[in-house]
């Protein structure tokens, strides 16, 4: 196991590394020379080119241009071209506000998914199973901003109740345990939303794992055994259809930071995602770059957690 | 004369696919004494794993006709809890994948300790120590250590032997084995066929061998029925069948082994296919392939018909009634 | 009721129906019926586009771009108002779809609309797929050969790996604020961001594909190394990725509208969904159909292309499709 866990990490590294040359790479797409500007694109402006070349070092050579961009990302000497604050702490501040929907929509999405998609395969076929498969084509097929607002109508005109934000406006001065549970409520809604089409995907891929499982010739011998339906399925059955699951921790990762741009705008909140979509609109380009890395790094970071997880419950890893 | 074990009585399996619905098996009547080996012989695609399988009601066709009587009681008249009490407890089933058949996440003592907590509710420490005698007994070398080990660091046939441990573990009156040693190495194969002998001796249990193997039928058992197409088309003693085979498709069979002894043979071959199931002809299914085929074969199916004392094949050529031109 | 081990039906290749891949793959998927409800959605859909595209751009009946300030905000169904010109009373007098802000007619704007998304889609889509089986295909074929010290599988799983770890929307967006708007420019890194799934898809079907006999038969009869890999690894490799196609359009689509919500979409003039439906989002308390219709458009042809593309995957399941029911 140990040797297994080594090469993972060895490897993870040299990821990271290249991670970081991507994230620096993207700059150059960028137009070289100010006379190079489309006129007709409002997000690059002539003006904008200078201080990204001076920003991004990107009058010398290649390597000293990764070399100048990681030491000033990590130093604190990459600014924002908005405010003129180093970047990382900014980053900082709003992930840990993203952090709870982040965990809350991931909490949502994994306990709902299971049960749903191990009961779909255990009955087959069924007006359960056929109804859950309807439902989940729709939930991946619709535009998560547009069931949001729809939603935000309903909330807001027929039940009158407040959904935008971290919090009710003008609720600080209240007691602690309202306050509490107005962020809770403040938190419901968005990460529904947004774990809407994780849950689609998910609970049809638990479903097709428990039906590739009951398959196998190992169940069968639990059924000879003489065994009851619920120790095969939930005893032998569902241990090896939860591995593969281990291993997909960590690619979720870009999934909720991809959605978190689009319901953090909706609901006006001011996390990970909103910074990204503030910095893309004023052309904040050492922000923007930076959330592309530091994006990476967190699903980096969730992979390791997986291959670790994964290396702790396969024996057939764990004892080599 | 006591009842036997097992008794099958027309049996009649049906699947449904895309194609429509498949006859499987098309009435096999089959007997097994207790403490008797019989072999189920048939090629693949005979349907004699789904007899097996639906004996111990794991089959996911649907049992269009007949019973299956075991000590008496019709198991298909059981309810699922009773026939859960049966599985395990008192028939045991091993089958051909031993690379497959054990769960890769599970220790291979608490594999076999399940069944023994599931049918005679040994408490963990006497379940560990009844585990270690049994794979003492299926000559698994170091056990001690076994039991505490994952199915992938087993070989295959260890495996097996781990399957027959399980199987063999509540001392069950009927062990049906489909097709052990198919996916084994030859060597193993007769280790593992020796085992079960020696099991079967020590525990007078009765033993279902379903193969299309008949070096392994000549050795070790002492019944044959021979399946093809969904029926079956010839049993009696081993003897019987080896000296004396009465059906064409037996001697066929037989025909297509090679025999040490001789020096310069043929092998011969079988003409022509296995009828698909959903195009089965109205007579004979064996008909168009017969070298002796001739007049009502290609009509109707011929039944049973008695060619010695315990002997009997479903061909028209032993119709005392008819004449043969 | 239990569900059953199932096993594969025996002799299932003996069900001696002779048809092509094609035409059993078209056979099950037939029966699916939710996938033909897709398939037809989406065969009115292509209709629709061409038309929609023919009629408002070209022979002009119904014109997106006429502003009419009188006719602004009207709902689905209500009457042009007479103080119109005649150039721009619409077909028939009415509004099928409503009117937007500047009193376009939301049902030609849709129309237009159809085109543009359904061209966005395919286009980004075909991008991917080509960039996914080359290197997919390249990975799985060319695997041990090394490049240097590294073997170009890892090389190009590595390589994909760390696209992988992008959130792919923000990488778009980053993209596309560094890049000039333009529509093509959306197709392409719509395409060059989603070709990942396709490249494993492929380089699994190869690396299991030349291990199988009929490649070793087709290097021993000494066909060229590209002949080999177009003209038989390729077309058996496809299964996965036409499901992965399917489903691939559907996500492109959906991102192209979110860009759209976002602001970084289509410029004008071209006009998609996406836009309609952004433009809807400021009107959504006093003109809700501004945003329903667009929303629901997008949740229909984007749900048919993610049935067919289900449907596919379970009509080519080769497993599901032998199965006994």
């Amino acid at each position: 196991m140990w040797r297994f866990l080594l090469r993972t990490v060895w490897q993870r590294f040299w990821l990271l590394v290249f991670i970081s040359i991507i994230s620096h790479a993207v700059i150059h797409l960028a137009p070289g020379q100010p006379t190079e500007v489309d006129p007709m694109n409002p997000m690059m402006k002539a003006a904008d080119i200078a201080r990204i070349r001076q920003a991004f070092h990107l009058d010398d050579p290649f390597y000293l241009q990764y070399w100048h961009w990681l030491r000033d990302l990590l130093s604190g000497e990459l600014k924002s071209f908005r405010d003129g604050l180093p970047v990382l702490p900014k980053i900082w501040d709003r992930f840990l506000n993203s952090l709870p929907l982040f965990l809350s929509t991931t909490v949502i999405v994994w306990t709902l998914s299971f049960p749903t998609g191990i009961h779909a395969a255990v009955k087959r076929g069924s007006r359960y199973d056929r109804a859950t498969t309807f439902i989940a084509y729709a939930l991946i097929s619709v535009p998560g901003f547009f069931l949001s607002y729809m939603l935000i109508l309903a909330m807001v005109q027929v039940f009158h109740m407040p959904v935008i934000g971290l919090r009710t406006f003008g609720s600080e001065g209240s007691a602690w345990h309202l306050r509490a549970m107005d962020r809770l409520w403040h938190l419901v809604l968005p990460s529904l939303m947004a774990a809407l089409t994780g849950i689609a995907v998910l609970s049809r891929y638990v479903r097709s794992q428990m039906l590739e499982v009951i398959d196998q010739d190992y169940v069968r011998t639990a059924r000879a055994k003489g065994l009851d339906d619920d120790t095969v399925i939930y005893g032998h059955a569902l241990r090896n259809a939860l591995l593969p699951f281990v291993t997909m921790f960590g690619f979720l990762v870009p999934g909720l930071i991809s959605g978190s741009v689009i319901f953090e705008q909706i609901f006006a909140w001011p996390g990970l995602g909103q910074l990204g979509y503030e910095a893309i609109m004023s052309r904040d380009f050492p922000m923007i770059l930076t959330l592309n890395f530091v994006a990476a790094v967190l699903t980096l970071l969730g992979i390791l957690v997986s291959d670790i997880l994964y290396a702790l419950v396969d024996p057939r890893i764990r004892v080599e | 004369m006591t009842s036997p074990l097992l008794s099958i009585r027309d049996l009649q399996v049906d699947f449904e696919t895309d194609a429509g619905r498949v006859p499987a098996v098309r009435g096999v009547d089959l007997d097994v004494e207790a403490g008797q080996t019989v072999a189920l012989v048939g090629e693949s695609g005979s349907g004699k794993s789904v007899t097996a399988l639906s004996v111990m009601r794991l089959m996911s066709g649907r049992v269009a006709g007949g019973h299956i009587d075991f000590r008496g009681k019709d198991l298909a008249s059981l309810s699922e809890s009773e026939m859960r009490r049966i599985r395990g407890g008192q028939i045991g089933m091993i089958f051909q994948e031993p690379m497959t058949s054990l769960n890769p996440v599970f220790k291979i003592g608490r594999q076999i300790e399940e069944v023994l907590a599931l049918h005679q509710q040994l408490a963990p420490t006497a379940a560990r120590a009844q585990a270690l005698e049994l794979l003492k007994r299926v000559g698994i070398p170091s056990p001690e250590t076994r039991l505490d080990q994952y199915p992938h660091e087993l070989s295959g046939g260890m495996k097996q032997r781990v399957m027959i441990a399980i199987a063999i573990a509540c001392r069950p009156a009927l062990l049906i084995a489909d097709e052990p040693t198919t996916a084994l190495d030859v060597t193993i194969q007769a280790q593992i066929m020796v085992l079960l002998r020696s099991l079967q001796q020590e525990l007078g249990m009765a033993v279902l061998l379903i193969t299309h193997d008949l070096g392994v039928v000549a050795h070790f058992a002492e019944r044959v029925n021979v399946m093809y197409a969904g029926k079956i088309v010839e049993h009696g003693s081993v003897r019987d069948i080896f000296k004396r085979p009465a059906h064409p498709y037996t001697r066929a069979l037989l025909g297509a082994l090679p025999d040490p002894s001789a020096r310069a043979q043929r092998l011969e071959a079988i003409p022509g296919r296995v009828p698909s199931p959903t195009q089965l002809p109205a007579g004979c299914a064996f008909c168009a392939r017969c070298k002796h085929a001739f007049e009502p074969c290609a009509g109707k199916q011929p039944p049973l018909f008695e060619v010695a004392t315990g002997h009997a094949a479903a061909c028209w050529l032993h119709d005392a009634t008819l004449r043969r031109s | 009721m239990t569900t059953q081990a199932e096993p594969v039906l025996p002799n299932a290749e003996l069900l001696d129906v002779a048809e092509t891949p094609f035409q059993q793959v078209w056979r099950t998927f037939r029966k699916d019926r939710l996938a033909m409800t897709g398939l037809y959605v989406l065969a009115a859909l292509v209709v629709l586009a061409l038309v929609g595209k023919l009629l408002t751009e070209w022979w002009v009946v119904f014109d997106p771009t006429t502003v009419r300030l009188p006719d602004k905000l009207r709902p689905p169904f209500s009457h042009a108002s007479s103080v119109l010109a005649t150039d721009q009373i619409p077909p028939l007098g009415t509004y099928p779809f409503g009117t937007d802000e500047l009193g376009r007619n939301v049902f030609a704007r849709m129309l237009q609309g159809s085109f543009v998304s359904l061209s966005v889609g395919i286009v980004a889509v075909s991008i991917s797929l080509l960039i996914g089986i080359t290197i997919g295909g390249i990975a799985g074929f060319y695997g041990k050969r090394k490049l240097g010290p590294f073997g170009i599988d890892s090389l190009l799983m590595r390589f994909t790996d760390v696209v992988l770890c992008f959130p792919t929307f923000f990488l778009i967006l980053t993209v596309v604020a560094l890049l000039p708007p333009s529509i093509y420019n959306i197709m392409a890194v719509i395409g060059m961001t989603s070709w990942m799934g396709t490249a494993r898809f492929v380089r699994a079907e190869f690396l299991s594909l030349r291990e199988r006999d009929f490649v070793l038969a087709a290097q021993a009869l000494g066909l060229s190394e590209s002949r080999i890999i177009f003209r038989h690894l390729v077309p058996n490799a496809m299964a996965p990725v036409l499901v992965s196609a399917s489903i691939d359009v559907a996500y492109a689509i959906l991102t192209e509208s979110a860009l759209s919500f976002l602001g970084f979409g289509v410029r004008p003039p071209f006009a998609t969904w996406g836009n309609i439906l952004a433009d809807g989002r400021n009107y959504i308390f006093d003109a809700p159909w501004l945003f329903a219709i667009p929303g629901s458009a997008i949740l229909l042809v984007v749900l048919a292309f993610n049935l067919v593309g289900e449907g596919l995957r379970d009509a080519m399941n080769p497993r599901l499709r032998k199965r006994a029911r």
